[in-house]
């Protein structure tokens, strides 16, 4: 073991904050901000540190739910269409269900691709072997990322995914 | 000494006080400080990055604790009561006791995989969904379907008989015994219980399923198992290995146990 990381204050909050509820922001800075742009072209493939060739953005709406995703280390796909988060709260057409930022695990934090049903963030994760698994479907591997978003609309049956807390 | 007994062998009041302090501890907010504590460690754990409860040689040790600490919140309750085991490759239907209305309730309803009664069904407005992943705050099941069979006493016994604990690159990708009991290769004993129970245990939130700790009580006894068939080998890594737990290096969250302080489940508990 070495280095301490965000992660060991998000693994400490873990067992001293536990017990608050989802919609319960607490006072943790919003740590959303996707990885330092690393300076690469879009359209050649993103080659990931384990070798493994980063998939391409998709966007689609599958089974009635708008399903996308992106390299993490990309503001946004090419569209635009998701440049930076803290615009989205003026987005009037979900503003409703605006999520609380502060909280979370931070949706990206540590994520290699960021993929979205109908706009929340769906936490998802590469293996070492190249798979994807999601926070829906956790125990299960897919082999792309649009799969797992895809797997995750047919388990969430219509119900809208929300924000995570880990502490 | 606990004795923690096989579900099938509880008797119905062994039953009644294990479901009754269960349910207390939610009704205090104790049991849903285990599912963030869960949720937290299974976002945070990376192949390539720390990892501590899941994917990692400390995955059998981490739970080891977890489920002590468990444990010991049920028994606050009710002295008496001990974790049952779950052995998939007996109780292997939707028709098993385990999954009577006296126990942990049946499968979800086809639908929307409700568990629709059982002491933890929606219904009774004792067993709400507070940290969760999605908007439903119903138990859902969906006895399976995401994967039809549980893994066989065959296949369990084909990783049992694996001589190494575990292997770098100490991740999901790793040979051995650890990885071969969480599921991410070969036979995929662990991993392949919670897809064929479905609803929240195919998630990070997988403790709002109180099957959550039958089943990890099984896989501990498998670790007891595999240690009586291996006993010259050992918990690995043992040092210096970054992101991993080594054999003498403290584990999150609890920060003052480590893996050799539970390699010895009799200083706890026993297995009927």
């Amino acid at each position: 073991m070495s280095r301490p990381t965000r992660r060991q204050v998000l693994h400490g909050s873990a067992a001293t904050l536990a017990g608050a509820v989802l919609a319960a922001p607490v006072a943790l800075s919003d740590t959303a901000a996707a990885r330092p742009v690393a300076g690469h072209g879009h359209s050649e493939g993103h080659q990931a540190p384990g070798g493994h060739e980063m998939p391409e953005p998709f966007d689609e709406v599958y089974q009635g739910r708008h399903i996308e995703g992106w390299p993490a280390d990309e503001d946004a796909p090419e569209n635009g269409g998701h440049a930076g988060r803290a615009s989205e709260a003026s987005h009037g057409s979900h503003g409703s269900r605006a999520h609380p930022r502060a909280g979370q695990a931070g949706p990206h934090d540590g994520m290699d691709f960021v993929v979205r049903i109908d706009n929340d963030d769906l936490h998802v994760m590469r293996n070492a072997d190249g798979t994807w698994i999601s926070l829906v479907n956790h125990y299960e591997t897919f082999t792309t990322p649009r799969a797992l978003a895809r797997a995750a609309v047919r388990e969430l049956q219509g119900a809208d995914l929300v924000p995570v807390v880990t502490g | 000494m606990a004795v923690r007994k096989n579900q099938a062998d509880l008797t119905a009041t062994e039953k009644r006080n294990f479901v009754d302090a269960v349910l207390e501890l939610k009704r205090s907010g104790r049991y849903d400080e285990f599912i963030s504590t869960h949720n937290a460690f299974i976002i945070g754990d990376t192949d390539n990055g720390e990892r501590t409860g899941h994917r990692s040689p400390s995955f059998l040790p981490w739970h080891r604790r977890f489920l002590l600490q468990f444990e010991e919140a049920l028994q606050s309750i009710t002295p008496s009561v001990t974790l049952p085991y779950w052995d998939w490759t007996v109780d292997r239907s939707p028709r098993s006791s385990l999954w009577a209305e006296d126990f942990l309730g049946g499968d979800g309803r086809s639908g929307d995989g409700r568990v629709p009664s059982g002491p933890f069904a929606f219904g009774n407005g004792k067993w709400p969904m507070n940290i969760r992943v999605d908007g439903r705050t119903f138990l859902r099941r969906s006895l399976g379907t995401g994967v039809r069979e549980l893994p066989t006493r065959a296949e369990v016994d084909r990783v049992l008989a694996m001589t190494v604990y575990d292997a770098a690159p100490w991740n999901s990708s790793s040979d051995g015994f650890r990885n071969n009991v969480e599921g991410w290769r070969g036979p995929n004993l662990h991993n392949r219980v919670h897809v064929w129970v479905g609803g929240q245990m195919t998630t990070g939130a997988s403790p709002n399923d109180p099957v959550f700790w039958l089943h990890h009580c099984f896989i501990d006894k498998l670790w007891a198992e595999w240690q009586r068939l291996h006993p010259k080998s050992g918990y690995l890594p043992t040092g210096n290995t970054p992101d991993v737990v080594d054999l003498h290096d403290t584990m999150k969250p609890w920060n003052d146990v480590t893996p050799a302080d539970l390699l010895d489940h009799t200083k706890f508990y026993r297995y009927a």
